[in-house]
């Protein structure tokens, strides 16, 4: 139909045409081959990008439920059985960011940050949270990362993750988490530390809340040298961290002025609830 | 290390990350201006008159690319070879004019499509991922797109300027690249909003094209070079 194009607005319309110009072009021609392989490269690329989010998606579910978890440390009697179920689940986490890891061997890690980036946060976030349970202060990038260095022990479980990169796998491989990506997760651990301190005072525990609001005012501090130096995410987050150190600071301004005013048999309580939190954390050390 | 240590060294490695970025910018400027030149020169062969020294604008283009190539390499020295995704943002956008830009001139000269790899050359850098900085495919694939919008605007220019043959040939030509970005499974991204103008330049040329046919111009000019019949 070649008096057909002014109607090509409708979309129905076209078929026929399209058609014989298909077949115009000769399908072997240097251009046709040419973005045939583009076609099986970007392929790659898109699948690669899905299953790193897919990963990034378990890793970011999987964390949150380790948090959720250490939440409950503070008001089970059990501390240290939950301590370790936590490292179980981040073992769990560790080994999907060696799948992670792996599927990035070779390849320019920043091509596919927005992937795994979210995932990376998350555990940043859950494994700051545990560390500052178990020790009362924060870990370093440093740290986190030396925990991201994997080695092929278990040949078996290899075999069956990746086929194709199999023959060419050096021995050990690791995963960077990137300085923005640990301020970021850093930045989210401070609202979990806001929840802890509430929650803390909800159990009668007086010590905790003033640790962490000098532990938070440092973190607040670091965040407020690096003002703007950072990109846009990290400068965004400053808000809410400020909301979060406001609400420790005036919990623990509420607990000074009215500890003097606790009735002598609720003392007893606090005081017992306390105690007990203490031989805990030495039965860890 | 207490916590105040550490945000000191993380403000030193953003600081760093800064200085690198601002280095980049500087050059993707001077790359800016270089591609601005180029175009501004290929631009002439809309005009009337421009149509007879089309070789000659191709030639000094080619010359302008040898700029580009010592501005390019002196980007290559601003960061990590292995961090090329990491500032891709910086030039993505002048990468992908320069690809145009070469791929328009490929086309003046020989009326085909220029290779990946032939682009790479061009611009004095790699076509692939491992030997250092390269043309990212996606970059390579939006140049692509830009020329097919110039071209449509080409064939309109032609007819202008007496030129009956030439809608033609483009019309050949952006069919087949019609054709072959069809292949492609594109995600919903730039790209694909970029690919989505492609059928409007195609729709152009093709009114181009009847436009000669039903006033016959079009025998008249090759004999029916890539026409439709």
């Amino acid at each position: 139909g070649s008096g057909g194009f002014r109607k090509r607005k409708h979309d129905n319309f076209p078929h026929g045409q399209r058609k014989e110009e298909k077949e115009n072009v000769n399908p072997s021609s240097a251009l046709m081959t040419s973005f045939k392989s583009f076609q099986l490269e970007l392929d790659t690329r898109h699948d690669k990008y899905e299953r790193l989010v897919k990963l990034s998606r378990d890793i970011t579910i999987e964390s949150k439920r380790t948090i959720f978890l250490l939440h409950r440390f503070t008001s089970a009697p059990n501390g240290e059985e939950i301590l370790n179920e936590s490292e179980v689940k981040l073992d769990a986490v560790r080994r999907k960011i060696k799948q992670v890891a792996q599927e990035l061997i070779g390849e320019d890690m920043y091509q596919f940050h927005r992937a795994i980036s979210p995932g990376l946060q998350e555990y940043v976030e859950a494994v700051s949270f545990q560390y500052f349970i178990k020790t009362r202060s924060l870990i370093s990038v440093e740290e986190i990362n030396k925990q991201l260095i994997f080695t092929v022990e278990n040949r078996e479980e290899t075999t069956n993750m990746t086929s194709n990169s199999h023959d060419k796998q050096p021995h050990t491989w690791s995963l960077k988490v990137t300085p923005v990506d640990y301020l970021l997760g850093v930045a989210d651990l401070t609202g979990e530390l806001m929840r802890l301190c509430i929650s803390s005072v909800g159990n009668g525990d007086i010590d905790t809340p003033f640790e962490l609001s000098q532990f938070l005012r440092q973190i607040y501090d670091g965040f407020t040298f690096i003002g703007n130096t950072g990109p846009y995410e990290v400068s965004k987050k400053l808000y809410t961290l400020k909301q979060s150190l406001a609400k420790v600071e005036n919990a623990c301004y509420t607990l000074k002025v009215r500890g003097s005013e606790i009735p002598k048999h609720m003392l007893a309580d606090v005081f017992s609830t306390k105690t007990e939190l203490i031989d805990q954390e030495e039965g860890l050390s | 290390m207490s916590v105040s240590d550490m945000f000191i060294a993380l403000q030193g490695v953003l600081t760093a990350d800064q200085d690198i970025r601002e280095e980049i910018r500087k050059v993707v400027q001077a790359l800016e201006q270089t591609a601005r030149e180029i175009l501004t020169l290929l631009q002439g062969v809309h005009q009337g008159a421009g149509f007879q020294d089309i070789p000659k604008k191709c030639q000094k283009a080619r010359e302008h690319f040898g700029t580009v190539r010592t501005q390019l390499e002196s980007l290559k020295t601003k960061f990590p070879a292995d961090q090329y995704y990491r500032f891709h943002e910086h030039w993505r956008f002048v990468l992908q004019r320069l690809v145009f830009l070469a791929a328009f001139v490929v086309f003046l000269e020989s009326e085909t499509l220029v290779t990946r790899e032939a682009v790479a050359e061009i611009l004095g850098i790699e076509a692939d991922r491992e030997q250092g900085f390269h043309l990212d495919i996606e970059d390579y694939l939006s140049g692509v797109l830009t020329l097919a919008s110039e071209l449509a605007r080409l064939a309109v220019n032609s007819v202008t300027a007496g030129d009956y043959s030439r809608p033609l040939r483009i019309s050949t030509f952006i069919n087949e690249l019609d054709s072959g970005f069809r292949l492609l499974n594109l995600k919903n991204d730039s790209l694909r909003k970029r690919y989505d103008g492609l059928k409007y330049d195609v729709k152009k040329i093709e009114e181009v094209v009847y436009d000669l046919s039903i006033r016959g111009l079009n025998k008249e000019a090759t004999g029916g070079v890539g026409g439709e019949k």
